[in-house]
């Protein structure tokens, strides 16, 4: 389908357009020209719904570069579908929210190209099939958070964060440029359908496992894992429609697209599995331990979106197990993980893409989002409350809210491995992975309960805040309303999502099992008084134990190793790197043109005369010289003589004088090898030549002696005397041994193909005449060059440009 | 006599690295328009020397030398006039700006 290439341009397309229509309309009217974009776009998407669960796929080629199997391949399926739909419709939903956000005074134009274009990104990552397509929309991501984040530029901790996301998010993605290629040197295609296909027979292969490392490393930075989440938090400095869209609801969730695509290439590998799973674990745990901690709101989301990617990612981790043994009734069990995942993601997208809109309702209309100066705001924004409730109950796994039908997949997930008898898996590993699942849970209930409980409950501290609180407007409650609606509804109707978004998809995961039972489960909120239940039932009453004395355990936040910290190594390995590539370049760049000029000849007489002699290439054929009269012996001793004596010239009119004989004796030369053209313009050339020197000299001091050491002057001689033998030997060994046929023969034809009889002539202005032509232009911008020289004035005030 | 232009080119060479390392702006200048003789010479060398008679279709010879130098060496003339006069004015517009013509003095840091 063409249209579905298309549609990945049109945002893009809009983006040109939109700083056109801004001029016009200069106000944030130009919202709703954005907006229509992604509506437009969501309706067209979701047109493909039933079409796509009925098992249809759509593909389009566009070639590109052909013959290096780079082709513009899009590819709709439904794990695609999922990722389509979140990025039009919260994208919609955003755009909406931040027509009324942004005050009329920022530079809407600029903000919503960026988003337009990250948007146009995004779309390009989960519809291109082919992975060089792929990455390249994936660093365009990348570039357009930064400027995303980037925008209220004039902070430095809006810069600072950018800076950060970036080096981090595009490290990772050039690793996985890395990966991308093993895995094209081994299976010869670019196109992940096609590496799905044969990636069977190349597991054993040694670039197998670095790959897959690779595409993890691209994966787990996007994604904010940790060691790589340090950036995510930073990336608030974003206004709050980025946040809710780029940081938490689509661009982190670039990386869990990829590992998802990216399960049938690798999964059912030990290795993927621990990877995905004990990172996406670990970072759940870690995010959510993180989250607590936190006064701002912002901060607090974005530690808790870190901690929910990870869940989202150890459950892919999980699900991938079920490829290691291919299809049977008990492997199927395993996909069950995979499903909880890709529900899960689309739960996070509503109830955290809501949160977001809320803790910016909160911040624009008091002016703080710090807990400690909030409280009370309950009843003063009753609707924002209500959204805000229901976004952090589902969050924290709370009927009847979507979150709670997805978190009780995950802890049936996690308790399933204990039955795992793959990878070594001992009874261990095996308990361990519920235990810290189950932790991880109570503190996001934790925290969720902080979110609500500390803004809006409590006591109301008006002076405290910078702005008297009262409800935000209607427009910019509509956004999070419709999201929080979406919460409530998907618990009602999970199989609706079930069936029609999430089985495709997992279709697009597990292409083995495609049609086998028991992978598209139906969702049901009650399940009896089984294990997961009970998880529910003590993560409510040891978090809300634990909220209730939250002061009484806060403390442990400051103990040493809590305040051991990632971030201050990354600074502290940028701040290093900076100085030591200064201290490199300062080193070499010493500002003198010699020491430059010494650089260069001796990597051309290491390289050159280094290639020779460790080539061997020595084979001088001096039998078919010519043969030489007395005249020309004496030119040519005269020649060497001259130039050697121009060094130990005493007056630089001696060296002028030298120079000028070199000059006509080359002219002589030229008669001698049948030149008369080249003789006539280097007899006219010697002579301007010369007389510009004189002329110079009026106007420069007389040379001093060279005042310098005698060891400098032996250095100087033996970089002077080794090219000059380079040159020597290099030029011999070329005459000696002809390789190829002269083509000059192709030119005594000049009459019949130039209708000239100068051979010389015809080539310079026939066959070359392009050549010539830009010589002439050389000419031309060497005049200008001479003549601003002389001529122009330096500007009064422009010498202290350097300090 | 190949091999003695081959080493006169040699010389040449030697003569402008020498003078491209100085401190003196003229001698540097002096230099490069030692190298492009060089160059001229070498790339005259490599069609071979005295092989034909001129390069004119008029002389209805039984063979030419080689055209395709000459008209390389041809263009390579003129710019490295263009080159060099640049430079000359180069070095006459720095010496009046700054009062000196020493490479050394010229170095770009102030901070060191």
């Amino acid at each position: 389908m063409l249209a579905i290439t298309i549609a990945i341009f049109i945002p893009f397309l809009a983006a040109l357009l939109v700083p056109f229509i801004y001029k016009r309309v200069q106000s944030r009217s130009i919202g709703w020209f954005v907006m229509s974009v992604p509506l437009a776009l969501f309706i067209y998407l979701a047109s493909f719904i039933p079409a796509v669960a009925g098992g249809k796929t759509y593909i389009h080629t566009i070639k590109w570069i052909d013959s290096a199997g780079i082709n513009f391949t899009t590819y709709l399926d439904g794990l695609s579908m999922i990722f389509g739909l979140l990025i039009t419709g919260v994208g919609s939903l955003v755009i909406l929210y931040s027509i009324y956000y942004l005050s009329e005074r920022e530079a809407l134009g600029r903000f919503y190209v960026y988003l337009l274009m990250f948007m146009g990104s995004m779309l390009g990552v989960i519809l291109s099939d082919n992975i060089m397509v792929l990455y390249v929309f994936w660093e365009l991501t990348s570039i357009s958070s930064f400027l995303l984040i980037a925008f209220w530029y004039h902070r430095k901790k809006s810069r600072y964060g950018a800076q950060k996301s970036m080096l981090i998010t595009v490290s990772g993605g050039v690793g996985m440029l890395a990966g991308f290629i093993m895995l094209y040197t081994m299976t010869g295609s670019y196109s992940v359908r096609e590496i799905i296909e044969t990636i069977g027979q190349y597991t054993n292969e040694s670039l197998f496992l670095p790959a897959m490392l690779l595409v993890l490393l691209g994966a787990f930075t996007k994604s904010a894992q940790f060691p790589f989440h340090i950036w995510l938090p930073d990336a608030m400095e974003a206004p709050t429609p980025v946040s809710a869209y780029l940081h938490s609801a689509t661009m982190v969730k670039a990386g869990i697209y990829l590992v998802a695509r990216f399960t049938p290439v690798f999964g059912g590998e030990a290795v993927w599995f621990y990877t995905v799973t004990g990172v996406g674990i670990f970072t759940l745990f870690w995010g959510s331990v993180n989250a607590v901690r936190q006064t701002d709101l912002k901060a607090l989301l974005a530690y808790s979106t870190i901690s929910q990617l990870g869940l989202i990612m150890s459950l892919f981790g999980l699900g991938s197990a079920a490829l290691n043994e291919g299809y049977s009734a008990d492997s199927v069990i395993y996909t069950q993980a995979t499903f909880a995942a890709l529900f899960h993601l689309i739960n996070h997208s509503t109830f955290k893409g809501a949160l977001f809109m809320v803790v910016g309702i909160v911040d624009h209309q008091v002016g703080t989002r710090d807990i400690r100066r909030l409280g009370g705001l309950m009843t003063l924004m009753p609707v924002t409350f209500t959204i805000a409730v229901i976004g952090s109950f589902s969050m924290a796994g709370l009927p009847p809210f979507n979150g709670f039908l997805s978190k009780e997949m995950f802890f049936e997930s996690v308790l399933n491995v204990r039955n795992l008898d793959i990878f070594a898996m001992g009874p261990l590993m095996g308990s361990l992975l519920p235990v810290v699942a189950w932790v991880a849970s109570v503190l996001t209930f934790v925290y969720s309960m902080i979110i609500v409980f500390q803004t809006f409950l409590g006591k109301h501290q008006p002076d405290r805040l910078d702005r008297k609180a009262f409800e935000a407007p209607v427009g910019m409650l509509i956004a999070p309303s419709i999201l929080a609606l979406f919460v409530v509804g998907i618990f009602f109707f999970p199989n609706v999502v079930g069936t029609y978004l999430l089985g495709p998809a997992m279709t697009a995961v597990y292409p083995p099992f495609e049609g086998a039972e028991g992978l598209v489960p139906h969702i049901a909120a009650w399940h009896g008084f089984n294990a997961p239940i009970m998880m529910t039932i003590g993560v409510i009453a040891v978090g809300a134990l634990l909220y209730i004395y939250l002061r009484y355990w806060r403390g442990i936040y400051s103990l040493a190793p809590m305040r051991w910290n990632l971030d201050s190594m990354y600074n502290g390995l940028l701040t290093q790197t900076e100085k030591t590539s200064s201290f490199l370049t300062r080193t070499y760049m010493t500002g003198y043109l010699r020491d430059y000029l010494v650089y260069i000849f001796v990597f051309f007489i290491l390289t050159v005369g280094g290639g020779l002699l460790w080539t061997g290439g020595f084979s001088i054929d001096l039998s078919n010289d010519a043969p030489m009269t007395i005249s020309e012996y004496i030119i040519i001793f005269v020649m060497m003589g001259a130039s050697i004596a121009i060094i130990f010239a005493k007056s630089r009119m001696t060296a002028i004088l030298l120079n000028g004989v070199l000059g006509y004796s080359i002219a002589i030369l030229f008669v001698v090898f049948r030149a008369p053209d080249l003789a006539l313009t280097q007899i006219i050339v010697e002579t301007v030549t010369t007389a510009l020197f004189l002329l110079c000299f009026y106007f420069l001091p007389e040379w001093s002696k060279e005042k310098s050491t005698r060891s400098l002057k032996v250095f100087k001689g033996i970089i002077a005397i080794s090219v000059g033998t380079v040159v020597t030997v290099l030029a011999l060994v070329v005459q000696g041994n002809k390789m190829f046929e002269s083509i000059s023969v192709y030119f005594e034809n000049a009459y019949e193909l130039a209708g000239g009889k100068n051979i010389v002539n015809t080539i310079l202005g026939d066959f070359r005449a392009f050549d010539t032509m830009l010589e002439v232009v050389v000419l031309f911008i060497a005049g200008i060059g001479v003549f601003t020289l002389i001529k122009l004035k330096a500007g009064k005030g422009d010498e202290d440009v350097e300090d | 006599m190949e091999t003695l232009i081959t080493i006169l080119v040699g010389v040449l060479v030697t003569v402008a690295v020498y003078l491209l390392l100085s401190k003196s702006l003229v001698r540097v200048i002096l230099g490069t328009a030692i190298l492009s003789h060089a160059v001229h010479l070498l790339l005259m060398t490599m069609g071979r020397l005295k092989k034909g008679a001129v390069p004119l279709l008029g002389e209805n010879a039984e063979s030419y030398t080689d055209a395709l130098p000459q008209a390389l060496i041809l263009t390579a003339i003129v710019i490295s006039f263009a080159v060099t006069s640049f430079l000359l004015v180069l070095a006459y517009r720095t010496y009046k700006e700054t009062g000196s013509d020493n490479l050394d003095a010229l170095r770009g840091f102030k901070d060191e």
